[in-house]
């Protein structure tokens, strides 16, 4: 009985190898033909920035650029060549550093605190608490601007970079919690058992055995806080203006404003150098980066 | 001090809750009730009844953006689907450099929808751009200008969403057929099924979950474009592409309109938890079952 079935499934898989090579050809043309179509965006950004405008006119989108010229690279980035008047990302970008930087450190390190004390120190009602971080993350945050550019104006750091921070630090607050608890809610308790039998309290037991084995958590948050902040818009648009701008409001500013004559090679070095930061931690972290988009959408 | 250290973890929480409970339930609560007042430029709190939310549905202009809602989200739900479902049953086919592949899918997802807006912005560019090359390849009649027609401006807004996100619904689809279990693909292949209707009869429907979350997901990120738009049309040409996240920043921020504001934000508001609130109570009582 056992042997006739193996049999039949050798046979089937002979059958099916030939088939397959068929199958596997056509499989490995549409995943090409999406690699394409995925590519295409960044392959237009990239040789535009490398051409001149007159080459853009007289050319097509996929055009090579006749060399590499880094001239546009450098007016996207610092002005120079500009007349005056047009949007340069350097400062912009700092702006964004010096945003990111808090906003992801506070937020992450408030996030591993809630989660740990969600989950290994419950208490009666711990769940409708961890509902009201797990609901926030899912808020339309055009229900919050209004009452948020008043509260940043009563505090006075209205259109400042410290207004920022506080808002994704507010908001972050809900996504790193909701993280960190869904991974200390799948640690064994074990350990701080024990340790709680041992007399170690609450702090002790967090820097001593928790956040040691936090760091794949840890990093997950990090990048999705950094990428949330990074790419953020609407809270940068609403809450700052001019010099304190991050650098998605600039970026925009740039392509919407310039000179007269539209310099789209300008534009797209712009949007690369924007996009950068979190290209390269996607590259250098992906999986962590996945997880992070897994675990912030489906939660649970 | 005893009951210090027994309710530490309730201290510790306190910070967040009080600021969750000021910044987010708070200012949602002094939305709702600056929806039912008369404020224009500033906040007035006396009621006004549900004039502002009359006023709002009587608006042409947000009769536009909720239809442009509407067709985005269809469009974007639909084409995010059938794309990631293709590439995550292709990718599951034990190929050769997935890793690699699935890199290149999902890259758009970590770039910002503005970034995205000002490529396909350039990409759609009507003299410039597609239309261009067409030309250059012999087909002179070719024509794309759909980013500067009013009917058509909100499906390039649909093009480059797509683009940015069908990546990430490939990504949780290949997490979802990865657990299933291959005892049962095994089982059906004996029973002689092709490998079509082994995906389209046995695990596709298995896959019930990750379909609700993909939709509440798209859904979700739907509702709140706003940065997309803005990059790639700013709403226009006219207000032909205009969505509700874009009318509420316009009302609020450049029309003095602040008590219609707050009803077309509480209108989002609520389609947002009317999806999301049912979603949420399945899974928790999902993870309780469990």
């Amino acid at each position: 009985m056992q042997d006739k079935e193996t049999l039949k499934l050798n046979k089937l898989e002979a059958d099916s190898k030939r088939k397959n090579t068929i199958y596997r050809w056509i499989l490995y043309f549409i995943l090409g033909i999406f690699v394409i179509y995925y590519l295409t965006p960044l392959y237009v950004m990239i040789v535009t920035s490398f051409k001149t405008m007159p080459e853009i006119r007289q050319g097509n989108l996929f055009s090579l650029p006749s060399s590499l010229k880094f001239d546009a690279w450098k007016q996207a980035w610092d002005g120079t060549g500009y007349t005056g008047g047009d949007v340069f990302l350097k400062p912009y970008f700092w702006n964004s550093i010096k945003l990111v930087v808090p906003a992801v450190v506070i937020s992450t390190l408030l996030g591993a605190i809630n989660g740990y004390a969600l989950t290994k120190w419950r208490f009666k009602g711990d769940s409708y608490v961890f509902l009201l971080f797990l609901f926030g993350t899912f808020i339309p945050y055009q229900a919050i601007l209004l009452p948020m550019a008043r509260t940043l104006g009563v505090l006075g750091i209205s259109n400042s970079i410290n207004g920022l921070i506080l808002v994704h630090v507010v908001y972050g607050i809900c996504f790193t919690t909701l993280f960190c608890r869904n991974y200390y809610v799948s640690i064994s308790d074990e350990m701080v058992r024990a340790a709680r039998i041992d007399g170690a309290g609450f702090f002790k037991i967090f820097f001593k055995i928790i956040l040691p084995i936090s760091i794949p958590i840890i990093v997950v948050t990090v990048i999705w806080q950094f990428t949330q902040v990074w790419n953020d818009f609407l809270f940068g648009a609403t809450f700052s203006f001019g010099e304190s701008a991050p650098i998605q409001v600039a970026l925009n500013n740039l392509v919407l404003t310039g000179t007269a004559v539209k310099r789209y090679n300008v534009d797209m070095a712009a949007a690369i150098i924007t996009g950068i930061p979190t290209l390269i931690v996607y590259i250098l972290a992906g999986n962590y980066f996945i997880k992070g988009l897994t675990a912030g959408s489906v939660k649970g | 001090m005893f009951w210090l250290k027994k309710n530490l973890p309730k201290l510790v929480l306190t910070p967040s809750l009080g600021i969750l409970s000021w910044f987010v339930y708070g200012f949602i609560f002094w939305t709702i009730y600056i929806s039912f007042t008369k404020s224009k430029m500033l906040p007035r709190y006396e009621l006004w009844g549900i004039e502002q939310y009359i006023r709002l549905w009587k608006m042409p202009r947000w009769h536009v953006a909720v239809e442009n809602l509407l067709i985005f989200t269809v469009l974007f739900i639909i084409l995010c689907i059938a794309i990631g479902i293709l590439l995550s049953i292709l990718l599951d086919q034990k190929i050769r450099a997935e890793g690699f592949l699935r890199t290149i899918y999902l890259y758009p997802m970590a770039l910002s929808f503005i970034v995205t807006g000002t490529a396909w912005k350039w990409v759609l560019n009507p003299t410039l751009g597609i239309e261009k090359f067409a030309h250059d390849m012999g087909f002179e009649t070719f024509k794309f200008d759909w980013l500067v027609t009013p009917e058509m401006s909100i499906y390039t807004i649909v093009i480059a969403g797509v683009w940015q996100s069908s990546g990430f619904i490939m990504a949780i689809f290949l997490a979802g057929l990865r657990s299933v279990d291959d005892e049962i693909i095994k089982a059906a292949k004996i029973d002689g099924a092709g490998i079509f209707s082994i995906y389209s009869k046995i695990i596709l429907p298995m896959m019930r979950p990750v379909f609700m979350s993909a939709i509440v997901i798209l859904v979700h990120l739907s509702i709140k474009s706003y940065d997309l738009i803005i990059a790639l049309t700013s709403g226009g040409p006219g207000i032909s592409s205009d969505m509700p996240a874009v009318f509420m920043t316009t009302m609020a921020f450049h029309r003095s309109e602040v008590g219609l504001a707050s009803a077309s934000a509480i209108m989002m508001f609520l389609t947002v938890s009317a999806i999301v609130v049912p979603y949420l109570y399945s899974e928790l009582k999902r993870e309780d079952a469990r």
